[in-house]
Protein backbone atom coordinates (compact mmCIF):
# COMPACT_ATOMS: atom_id res chain seq x y z
CA UNK A 1 0.00 0.00 0.00
CA UNK A 2 2.63 2.25 0.85
CA UNK A 3 5.04 1.59 -2.21
CA UNK A 4 2.04 2.43 -4.93
CA UNK A 5 1.60 5.78 -6.40
CA UNK A 6 2.26 8.96 -4.58
CA UNK A 7 -0.32 11.69 -5.90
CA UNK A 8 -3.52 9.22 -4.42
CA UNK A 9 -2.13 8.61 -0.95
CA UNK A 10 -1.54 12.19 -0.91
CA UNK A 11 -5.36 12.97 -2.10
CA UNK A 12 -6.07 10.35 0.28
CA UNK A 13 -4.51 11.90 3.10
CA UNK A 14 -6.07 15.24 2.58
CA UNK A 15 -9.57 13.60 2.53
CA UNK A 16 -8.97 11.66 5.87
CA UNK A 17 -7.87 14.24 7.59
CA UNK A 18 -10.72 16.06 6.39
CA UNK A 19 -12.92 13.31 7.89
CA UNK A 20 -11.05 13.53 11.16
CA UNK A 21 -12.18 17.41 11.87
CA UNK A 22 -15.83 16.48 11.09
CA UNK A 23 -15.68 13.63 12.99
CA UNK A 24 -14.04 15.86 16.34
CA UNK A 25 -17.32 18.35 15.62
CA UNK A 26 -19.05 14.85 15.99
CA UNK A 27 -17.91 14.53 19.40
CA UNK A 28 -19.17 18.07 20.29
CA UNK A 29 -22.74 17.58 18.90
CA UNK A 30 -22.60 14.11 20.75
CA UNK A 31 -21.48 14.92 24.04
CA UNK A 32 -23.79 17.76 23.90
CA UNK A 33 -27.13 15.93 22.74
CA UNK A 34 -26.12 13.22 25.36
CA UNK A 35 -26.32 16.23 28.35
CA UNK A 36 -29.69 18.25 26.81
CA UNK A 37 -31.54 14.18 26.39
CA UNK A 38 -30.20 13.34 29.70
CA UNK A 39 -32.39 16.94 31.04
CA UNK A 40 -35.28 16.34 28.83
CA UNK A 41 -35.88 12.16 29.70
CA UNK A 42 -35.76 13.45 33.45
CA UNK A 43 -38.68 16.32 32.40
CA UNK A 44 -41.84 15.12 33.58
CA UNK A 45 -44.00 13.69 30.84
CA UNK A 46 -48.06 13.06 31.04
CA UNK A 47 -48.86 9.42 30.92
CA UNK A 48 -48.82 7.29 27.63
CA UNK A 49 -50.87 4.57 27.16
CA UNK A 50 -50.65 2.72 23.34
CA UNK A 51 -53.69 1.33 23.72
CA UNK A 52 -55.81 4.49 24.87
CA UNK A 53 -55.67 7.06 22.36
CA UNK A 54 -56.88 9.44 24.17
CA UNK A 55 -52.99 9.69 25.60
CA UNK A 56 -51.44 9.99 22.26
CA UNK A 57 -52.00 13.86 22.06
CA UNK A 58 -51.47 15.44 25.37
CA UNK A 59 -48.05 13.42 25.14
CA UNK A 60 -47.35 14.64 21.40
CA UNK A 61 -47.85 17.47 22.48
CA UNK A 62 -45.71 17.44 25.56
CA UNK A 63 -42.76 15.37 23.63
CA UNK A 64 -42.58 18.80 21.10
CA UNK A 65 -42.80 20.92 23.87
CA UNK A 66 -39.86 19.34 25.71
CA UNK A 67 -37.55 22.07 24.27
CA UNK A 68 -34.22 20.35 26.04
CA UNK A 69 -35.27 16.81 24.48
CA UNK A 70 -36.15 18.54 20.62
CA UNK A 71 -32.91 20.53 20.73
CA UNK A 72 -30.86 17.26 22.19
CA UNK A 73 -32.44 15.52 19.00
CA UNK A 74 -31.07 18.43 16.85
CA UNK A 75 -27.67 18.13 17.78
CA UNK A 76 -28.16 14.51 17.63
CA UNK A 77 -29.10 14.83 14.00
CA UNK A 78 -26.00 17.47 13.32
CA UNK A 79 -24.06 14.38 15.01
CA UNK A 80 -25.41 12.01 12.23
CA UNK A 81 -25.14 14.51 9.38
CA UNK A 82 -21.78 15.26 9.84
CA UNK A 83 -20.71 11.60 10.70
CA UNK A 84 -22.58 10.28 6.85
CA UNK A 85 -20.06 13.30 5.20
CA UNK A 86 -17.16 11.97 7.28
CA UNK A 87 -17.93 8.78 5.74
CA UNK A 88 -18.04 9.64 2.77
CA UNK A 89 -14.13 9.59 2.60
CA UNK A 90 -12.92 8.30 6.53
CA UNK A 91 -13.29 4.35 7.36
CA UNK A 92 -16.00 3.73 9.49
CA UNK A 93 -13.50 1.34 11.59
CA UNK A 94 -10.70 4.49 11.68
CA UNK A 95 -13.19 7.37 12.79
CA UNK A 96 -14.37 5.36 15.40
CA UNK A 97 -11.34 5.82 17.54
CA UNK A 98 -11.77 10.00 17.55
CA UNK A 99 -15.57 9.47 18.27
CA UNK A 100 -14.57 7.80 21.97
CA UNK A 101 -13.42 11.55 23.20
CA UNK A 102 -17.25 11.66 23.79
CA UNK A 103 -16.81 10.05 26.69
CA UNK A 104 -14.55 12.40 28.08
CA UNK A 105 -16.80 15.52 27.31
CA UNK A 106 -19.94 13.39 28.62
CA UNK A 107 -18.05 12.71 31.53
CA UNK A 108 -16.97 15.67 32.76
CA UNK A 109 -20.21 17.12 31.33
CA UNK A 110 -22.16 15.01 34.29
CA UNK A 111 -20.16 15.65 37.07
CA UNK A 112 -20.49 18.90 36.16
CA UNK A 113 -24.65 19.39 35.27
CA UNK A 114 -25.90 16.32 37.53
CA UNK A 115 -23.36 16.35 40.33
CA UNK A 116 -22.31 12.70 39.30
CA UNK A 117 -18.96 11.54 41.02
CA UNK A 118 -16.38 9.96 39.51
CA UNK A 119 -15.00 6.57 40.88
CA UNK A 120 -11.81 4.47 40.11
CA UNK A 121 -13.99 1.81 38.55
CA UNK A 122 -15.72 4.32 36.16
CA UNK A 123 -12.14 5.81 35.65
CA UNK A 124 -10.77 2.44 35.23
CA UNK A 125 -13.86 1.36 32.50
CA UNK A 126 -14.29 4.74 30.54
CA UNK A 127 -10.45 4.29 29.95
CA UNK A 128 -10.38 0.78 28.94
CA UNK A 129 -13.24 1.74 26.33
CA UNK A 130 -11.25 4.32 24.86
CA UNK A 131 -8.40 1.77 25.15
CA UNK A 132 -10.67 -1.14 23.38
CA UNK A 133 -12.09 2.01 20.75
CA UNK A 134 -8.21 3.04 19.90
CA UNK A 135 -6.80 -0.48 19.18
CA UNK A 136 -9.68 -1.34 17.03
CA UNK A 137 -9.06 1.96 14.70
CA UNK A 138 -5.57 0.72 14.46
CA UNK A 139 -6.24 -2.78 14.28
CA UNK A 140 -8.64 -1.94 11.56
CA UNK A 141 -6.52 0.41 9.41
CA UNK A 142 -3.64 -2.25 9.95
CA UNK A 143 -5.84 -4.85 8.08
CA UNK B 1 -27.84 1.75 47.65
CA UNK B 2 -28.20 1.11 43.01
CA UNK B 3 -27.65 4.42 41.44
CA UNK B 4 -28.30 2.68 38.10
CA UNK B 5 -30.95 0.17 38.18
CA UNK B 6 -30.18 -3.08 35.92
CA UNK B 7 -33.62 -2.54 33.63
CA UNK B 8 -31.40 1.07 32.88
CA UNK B 9 -28.61 -0.89 32.02
CA UNK B 10 -30.41 -2.98 29.87
CA UNK B 11 -32.71 -0.44 27.72
CA UNK B 12 -29.14 0.97 26.71
CA UNK B 13 -27.52 -1.80 25.81
CA UNK B 14 -30.23 -2.76 23.28
CA UNK B 15 -29.92 0.95 22.02
CA UNK B 16 -27.10 0.17 21.41
CA UNK B 17 -27.79 -2.97 19.09
CA UNK B 18 -30.49 -0.39 17.18
CA UNK B 19 -27.84 1.63 16.60
CA UNK B 20 -25.40 -0.26 15.68
CA UNK B 21 -27.75 -1.06 12.63
CA UNK B 22 -27.96 2.58 12.18
CA UNK B 23 -24.09 2.68 11.33
CA UNK B 24 -24.43 0.34 8.50
CA UNK B 25 -27.22 1.77 6.76
CA UNK B 26 -25.17 5.13 7.18
CA UNK B 27 -22.36 3.62 5.47
CA UNK B 28 -24.75 2.02 2.81
CA UNK B 29 -26.01 5.13 2.22
CA UNK B 30 -22.93 7.18 2.23
CA UNK B 31 -22.01 5.06 -0.83
CA UNK B 32 -24.81 6.65 -2.88
CA UNK B 33 -23.71 10.14 -2.07
CA UNK B 34 -20.57 9.18 -4.63
CA UNK B 35 -22.36 9.54 -7.33
CA UNK B 36 -23.31 13.03 -6.57
CA UNK B 37 -24.89 14.88 -3.04
CA UNK B 38 -28.57 14.54 -4.61
CA UNK B 39 -28.37 11.35 -3.71
CA UNK B 40 -28.56 12.18 -0.44
CA UNK B 41 -32.36 11.25 0.17
CA UNK B 42 -31.90 7.76 0.00
CA UNK B 43 -33.56 5.14 1.14
CA UNK B 44 -30.57 3.33 3.13
CA UNK B 45 -29.72 6.86 5.02
CA UNK B 46 -33.33 7.10 5.36
CA UNK B 47 -33.76 4.11 6.98
CA UNK B 48 -29.96 4.65 9.15
CA UNK B 49 -31.42 7.79 10.60
CA UNK B 50 -35.06 6.32 11.40
CA UNK B 51 -32.69 3.58 13.16
CA UNK B 52 -30.19 6.08 15.24
CA UNK B 53 -33.59 7.95 16.49
CA UNK B 54 -35.39 4.63 16.88
CA UNK B 55 -32.32 3.68 18.84
CA UNK B 56 -32.67 6.94 21.49
CA UNK B 57 -36.10 5.62 22.40
CA UNK B 58 -35.33 2.93 24.91
CA UNK B 59 -32.03 5.05 25.60
CA UNK B 60 -34.20 7.82 26.37
CA UNK B 61 -35.99 5.64 29.05
CA UNK B 62 -33.22 4.32 30.48
CA UNK B 63 -31.64 7.69 30.98
CA UNK B 64 -35.08 8.70 33.21
CA UNK B 65 -32.81 6.81 35.95
CA UNK B 66 -29.56 6.46 36.53
CA UNK B 67 -26.66 8.55 35.76
CA UNK B 68 -25.43 9.60 32.46
CA UNK B 69 -21.90 9.02 33.06
CA UNK B 70 -22.30 5.37 33.72
CA UNK B 71 -25.09 4.66 30.34
CA UNK B 72 -23.64 6.38 28.22
CA UNK B 73 -20.49 4.53 27.99
CA UNK B 74 -22.75 1.42 27.63
CA UNK B 75 -23.08 2.45 24.47
CA UNK B 76 -20.08 1.67 23.23
CA UNK B 77 -21.49 -2.19 23.49
CA UNK B 78 -21.94 -0.85 19.79
CA UNK B 79 -18.69 -1.28 18.84
CA UNK B 80 -18.97 -5.02 19.19
CA UNK B 81 -21.91 -5.62 17.39
CA UNK B 82 -20.57 -3.12 14.76
CA UNK B 83 -17.46 -5.54 14.46
CA UNK B 84 -19.36 -8.54 13.85
CA UNK B 85 -21.76 -6.36 10.97
CA UNK B 86 -18.64 -4.74 9.04
CA UNK B 87 -17.90 -8.47 8.78
CA UNK B 88 -21.12 -9.99 7.94
CA UNK B 89 -22.00 -6.82 5.37
CA UNK B 90 -19.01 -5.32 4.17
CA UNK B 91 -16.70 -7.98 4.42
CA UNK B 92 -14.11 -6.37 7.24
CA UNK B 93 -12.00 -9.34 8.46
CA UNK B 94 -11.90 -9.86 11.81
CA UNK B 95 -8.29 -9.95 13.16
CA UNK B 96 -7.06 -10.87 16.56
CA UNK B 97 -6.23 -7.32 17.08
CA UNK B 98 -9.68 -6.65 17.14
CA UNK B 99 -10.79 -8.88 19.33
CA UNK B 100 -8.16 -7.79 21.92
CA UNK B 101 -10.09 -4.89 21.18
CA UNK B 102 -13.30 -6.18 22.00
CA UNK B 103 -11.93 -7.48 25.14
CA UNK B 104 -10.78 -3.70 26.19
CA UNK B 105 -13.92 -1.95 25.65
CA UNK B 106 -16.35 -5.10 27.12
CA UNK B 107 -13.90 -5.30 30.25
CA UNK B 108 -14.45 -1.52 30.44
CA UNK B 109 -18.32 -1.33 29.86
CA UNK B 110 -18.20 -4.06 33.27
CA UNK B 111 -15.92 -1.77 35.40
CA UNK B 112 -18.55 0.82 34.15
CA UNK B 113 -21.13 -1.01 35.82
CA UNK B 114 -19.20 -2.00 38.72
CA UNK B 115 -18.97 1.61 39.39
CA UNK B 116 -21.97 2.64 39.01
CA UNK B 117 -23.62 0.30 41.68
Amino acid sequence: MASSATAIPQQADRSSRKSIYMVLGCTVFAAAAQVLLKFGATHPMPRLSLADSSTWMPFLTALLGNYQLVLGYCAHSGNALLLILALRDGELSMLYPIIALTYVWVNLLSMYFFNEHMNVWKALGIALVIGGVALLGRASARA
Amino acid sequence: MSKTPLSSILLVLLASLIGSFGAVFLKLGAAHLNRGFRYILNWHLGFGVALFLGSSVPFLIGLRNGELSVLYPMVSLGYVWTLFWSRLFFDEPITKAKLGALSLILAGIVCIGVGGR
